[in-house]
């Protein structure tokens, strides 16, 4: 049995949530909800409504996602 | 983490994956226009269940995932461009002049089988059959190069040179993967990459190797939210061929021979 994936994504912040959690505005339109990656964190990387990221999505539950990485 | 195995996990794995490919040759004996894909899962069932051993596939969740319905089957049937996943069902009846992969997993004394054989149900297209062809020969590509030794895209880029050469696309969100004690075990083993990357092979390690191709240009397999079902992006047919291997020093052995 193959196993899927989780599929990558650019996006824009649209919204800082409590606990580190973020609205994106992913390149195909759709909204998620997204965290932020231990790594991420790990830098103090900020992350600021209108940066552009990538962002990690489960196949499972498209409506969710893990930010990895905020593009300069 | 990659788990190696010893002598004696790889003696129960050949037990798992030769039961794996007894019931891929019954299967191909059986298969016939006319069957519902349900009655190729109850011969599977039945015939894996006779043999002392259980269906992998049955009620699977895949790790680290919450609120997936678990695998209903024993076998995933996919049908022309249903790439992978497929839910036996008692509505969809095998036609002529199609292409059913059927993918099975047998657990047995504790360890995993894993393996996959594209059918071709009477008579298709030259274009269809020399896709089923040619993702066989990736298969065998991919394990040549299985090698202790080599890396582990060195497989990957096998597959994916080759199943360019046609002009077909190579499936990405769906790959291999480890196997052994799991089901889907480390690394993942992807049908794409470049040469000489990736972890290094070593003895005892144990792969499913899961070639996925299409015609046309789809590089994912994509499923409605909540089905298991994944099938190409422009509806074009794709085919599918595995095998579980284990790394030797020298040629891989097929545990599910």
């Amino acid at each position: 049995m193959a196993k899927e994936e989780s599929i990558e994504i650019e996006g824009e912040i649209l919204e800082a949530l409590p606990n580190a959690q973020f609205r994106v505005k992913l390149e195909n339109g759709l909204e998620v909800l997204a965290h932020v990656s231990g790594k991420i964190r790990m830098h103090y990387i900020r992350i600021l409504p209108g940066d552009k990221v990538k962002v990690q999505i489960s196949p499972y539950d498209l409506s969710k996602g893990r930010i990895t990485y905020r593009y300069k | 983490m990659i788990t190696i195995k010893s002598e004696r996990e790889l003696e129960l794995m050949r037990e798992a994956g030769g039961l794996t490919a007894r019931v891929l040759d019954m299967l191909e004996a059986e298969i016939a226009p006319g069957m519902t894909t349900l009655r190729l899962d109850e011969l599977a069932e039945q015939f894996i269940r006779d043999h002392h051993a259980v269906p992998s596939f049955l009620n699977y969740v895949p790790k680290g995932e919450v609120g997936v319905t678990p695998y209903p089957a024993t076998l995933c049937v996919s049908i022309n461009e249903e790439v992978v996943h497929g839910v036996p069902s008692a509505k969809r009846i095998i036609r002529e002049g199609e292409i059913v992969s059927v993918d099975c997993g047998v657990y047995k004394s504790g360890y995993h089988g894993d393996a996959a054989r594209t059918f071709i149900i009477g008579t298709v297209s030259p274009e269809v059959r020399q896709l089923v062809d040619a993702t066989r020969e990736c298969l065998y590509l991919g394990i040549a190069q299985a090698v202790a030794g080599n890396r582990l895209h060195d497989i990957s880029a096998a597959i994916e040179e080759h199943a360019r050469s046609f002009g077909y696309s190579v499936i990405e969100n769906m790959v291999g993967h480890g196997i052994g004690s799991e089901l889907h075990e480390d690394p993942a083993v992807p049908n794409y990459g470049r040469r000489h990357t990736g972890v290094r092979l070593r003895a005892g390690m144990t792969l499913a190797i899961e070639p996925m191709i299409a015609l046309g240009r789809s590089r994912r397999a994509v499923s409605k939210r909540g089905a298991w079902v994944a099938v190409t992006e422009d509806g074009k047919h794709s085919a599918h061929f595995e095998h579980t291997i284990a790394i030797r020093d020298g040629a891989a052995e097929i545990l599910t021979k």
